[in-house]
Formats: C-alpha cells, sequence, structure tokens
C-alpha cells in the first residue's frame, strides 16, 4: 500500500467501513509511516471532535407543526404535477454534479482503485479480494505449488482425499499456458484447489471450489489490486483464475480452459 | 368513497410513523445545504409533501437516506430556479457562504490532533458550513446524519469511491481551515 492509497483509507478506517483484511493492510501502513499516522492521528480528532460538537440540529417545533398540519389531509389529486419528481432527481442532480469541477487532490483513479475496500459486505467481493490475496500468498514464501509437476494426471489425482471436489486438470501447454503443478488453498474458509500455471514468466492460480449457490454462471472479468480475476462456473464449480498476466491473456486462458473441458461431443 | 379516505388517512399515518422521527437529520442537511433557516424550513416541508405523494412507490430499505435524497433534490430544484431568476435569500449571519480554501498544511504531530480536539462547537459549525459543495455534503451525511458510505452513494448518486474520495478531500480542506482558524485566534 502507497501513502496515496492509505491517506484516502485512513477515512474508511476511522469510518469502520473497512473490511478486516484492509483493515490490517492500512494499520501495517501506518506503524511503518509516520506520516500516515499523523494523518490518521489528525483525522481521529477532527472526527472525536465532529462527534462531539453536538452539529445535528433540531427542527423548530413550528416546522414540525406546519408539516403535522400538511400530512393529514393531502391534496385530493396533485400527484400527477409531481409524479415524476422522483424520476428527474437523478437527472437534474447528474446535471449538477457534472458541471462542477471537483478539484480533488485524490486522483479519479486512486478512488477507483480502493473502492473495491469498502464494500465489505458483498459476498462476491469479498471472495475476489480473498482469491487475489491467496494468489499472492502463493507467490511469496516459496509455497506455490504442493505437487510440482507438469503432468496433469499426476496433479489430478493428488487432490485426492484433500478435497470435496474433483478439480478438472487440463494440460494447455500446446496453447502457451504451461501446467507447473497444484497446490491445497483456502477460500472463503473452505478447502479449494489451486491449479499453478506459468505463461512466460508469469503465474496463474486457477482456484476451484465447489459452485457456492450464488448465481454468477457465465465468465466475468473484473481487476482487483492490480490482479487481473476472470471467474466463472462450470460443472458444478467455481473457477477464478488470478494472474498479473493482461486481462486479454487471462480471458484467453480461461476460454481456453473452458474449452478443454468441455466434452468432446457435448452439447455445442 | 368513505373506504378511500379511510385508506388515505392510515397511509398518512404510516408515513407519519416512519418519517418524522428523520425531521431532525433532515433538517440538519436542510441548514448546510440551503445555509439559510428559513429556506431549510420551506425545503424540509416540501421534502415531506414529495415523500409522502411518493410513499406508496417507497420499497426501503431505509427511510433516512430516501427521505436525504429527496430533501436534497428540493434543494437543488431551488439552487436551480434561482439561477433562472436570481433573488437569492440572505444568508444568516452565523452561517458565512464559502470562503476560499486554505492550502493543505503539513501534518504536525500530537499538537495539531490536540488543537482539532479543542476546537469548539460554534466554530466546527461554521468550517463545515464553509465548505463547498458537495464536500459539505459528504461530511454532514457522514459525520452528522451518519450515513453509511453506501447510503451516501444513494443519497449523492454517485459510485462508493467517489464518495470516500470527497470524504478525503473534505476533511483534508476542514482540516486546514481548522487548523488556519487556530493559527489566528491567539
Amino acid at each position: 500500500m502507497n501513502c496515496a492509497e492509505c491517506q484516502v483509507l485512513i477515512h474508511a478506517l476511522i469510518d469502520g467501513e473497512l473490511d478486516a483484511g484492509h483493515a490490517s493492510d492500512v494499520e501495517a501502513h501506518v506503524a511503518t509511516c509516520p506520516g500516515c499516522a499523523g494523518e490518521l492521528e489528525a483525522f481521529r480528532a477532527m472526527r472525536d471532535a465532529l462527534a462531539g460538537a453536538g452539529l445535528r440540529e433540531v427542527a423548530p417545533a413550528r416546522l414540525r407543526a406546519r408539516i403535522e398540519a400538511a400530512l393529514p389531509a393531502p391534496p385530493a389529486r396533485t400527484a400527477g404535477s409531481l409524479a415524476s419528481s422522483l424520476a428527474p432527481r437523478f437527472a437534474s442532480w447528474r446535471t449538477f454534479f457534472s458541471g462542477l469541477t471537483l478539484g480533488t487532490a485524490l486522483s479519479a483513479a486512486v478512488a477507483a482503485t480502493i473502492v473495491v475496500a469498502v464494500i465489505r459486505n458483498d459476498p462476491d467481493q469479498r471472495i475476489a479480494d480473498e482469491v487475489v490475496s491467496a494468489h499472492v500468498r502463493s507467490l511469496q514464501a516459496g509455497h506455490l505449488t504442493d505437487v510440482l509437476t507438469s503432468d496433469q494426471h499426476t496433479v489430478k489425482p493428488w487432490f485426492n482425499g484433500k478435497l470435496d471436489v474433483a478439480p478438472p486438470v487440463v494440460d494447455l501447454t500446446a496453447q502457451g499456458f504451461t501446467l507447473i503443478g497444484g497446490r491445497l488453498d483456502y477460500i472463503d474458509s473452505e478447502a479449494a484447489a489451486s491449479i499453478v500455471y506459468r505463461r512466460r514468466n508469469h503465474v496463474i492460480n486457477l482456484f476451484v471450489a465447489r459452485h457456492s449457490g450464488a448465481e454468477h454462471g457465465g465468465p466475468r472479468s473484473e481487476t482487483v489490486h492490480g490482479f487481473n480475476v476472470r471467474r466463472w462456473t462450470q460443472e458444478g464449480l467455481d473457477f477464478w483464475a488470478v494472474s498479473d498476466i493482461n486481462a486479454e491473456e487471462l480471458d484467453e486462458f480461461g476460454q481456453k480452459f473452458m474449452a478443454a473441458l468441455q466434452p468432446p461431443s457435448g452439447r455445442s | 368513497m368513505a373506504g378511500d379516505e379511510t385508506g388515505e388517512r392510515d397511509r398518512a399515518r404510516r408515513f407519519r410513523d416512519a418519517a418524522l422521527p428523520h425531521l431532525d437529520d433532515v433538517f440538519t442537511l436542510a441548514r448546510y445545504l440551503m445555509r439559510n433557516t428559513a429556506d431549510a424550513e420551506d425545503a424540509v416541508q416540501e421534502c415531506y409533501l414529495r415523500a409522502l405523494r411518493h410513499f406508496d412507490s417507497y420499497r426501503g430499505p431505509a427511510m433516512k437516506p430516501w427521505l436525504l435524497a429527496i430533501l436534497r433534490n428540493v434543494c437543488n430544484a431551488e439552487f436551480a430556479r434561482r439561477a433562472t431568476q436570481p433573488a437569492p435569500s440572505a444568508p444568516d449571519a452565523d452561517v458565512p457562504p464559502a470562503e476560499p480554501t486554505p492550502q493543505w498544511q503539513e501534518p504536525q504531530r500530537s499538537p495539531e490532533a490536540e488543537l482539532l480536539r479543542r476546537q469548539d462547537s460554534a466554530t466546527i459549525r461554521r468550517l463545515v458550513a464553509a465548505l463547498p459543495q458537495p464536500f459539505r455534503e459528504a461530511v454532514v451525511l457522514r459525520d452528522i446524519n451518519d450515513l453509511s458510505y453506501r447510503e451516501i452513494a444513494e443519497v449523492a448518486g454517485v459510485p462508493v469511491g467517489t464518495v470516500m474520495s470527497r470524504l478525503a478531500r473534505a476533511r483534508s480542506m476542514l482540516r486546514a481551515a481548522w487548523n488556519v482558524e487556530e493559527g489566528s485566534t491567539p
């Protein structure tokens, strides 16, 4: 995490909007960065002052009375003239804001890349975050593979008894993706298979777990913390391919894998 | 037609139970958006009338952000109207119009945090009120109305990422103004 990211995320941290993973990322950065630590302390103090200043206003009694008086007898049929008043609201606000130049010191790009961080109650997003974390972990500490082999017939049986699913292992060497092994990992608190491929010098982790029930069948690609993630559901299994190769190549990998998995005589 | 009338009254009662508890929050946002008590009251009243009309289409989940979104719409319509036929009401004396925001100041350590904590209510209120839109709104929705980022995004009609960057920016401006204030008062 760099300081620019951190200085946006500290606000989400203060506001309790960060998931546990990102909260600890921010705290880890702050622990080693006196500048950001000072920012966090200052903004915490400011938040406390704002909270303690009693800024919430109390509506005047006359206003409450006015509204009360207006409520029980709503005008018979004026709704028509205002029926569309909610619909234009979005349009009018858009126009309003598009007319403003937001001189934000923090670039839109930073905000765009960190938005995934705050979405803490979206299970899909959480899993995407976990998958990327697992990918990053696999690249550290020399624990990329538990079984190191380019032979799909060695990788596949290795998962036997370790998982409640039999992950398909496909050799895509001919298509430019070299199988280098398999690993047991954990996604969303469940054991998951990771089948590891290599494209030039880039590692692709393909995580496989039993389909979790939620829909999202078709392939979807996204970028999480700079890594490309492509996910799809096939044969009752959820697949997440994660890599730092570019999105086009990862999409190609996903398509090749899906195609290879289709039974040769399969339906169209 | 007696049935219709009973239904209407029942609807008004349900609306009252759901919406009136948020009157202070709605008024607070109105006060900071309109910067003037009389205009704020008019906006709040219009907001509640509109909300009642659209109560049938209200599907939740949260009443407060729904009301605040309507209020925001009402205030905007008012600003749009003024832009075409300028007859602005004078802002209240205690809420000055936005001023150029002071330059960013280098973060200091604990002494600054101490100063930030010590600022008095009236000053804080004035500094928040002086923030330019839409940063003022972001701070009010978050720190005073106590909305979540998602709710703020709904109310303001922008993505959550924009809410985050606006809040970060708004608080930086507020902090800079705060520090300047502290420097100017012995």
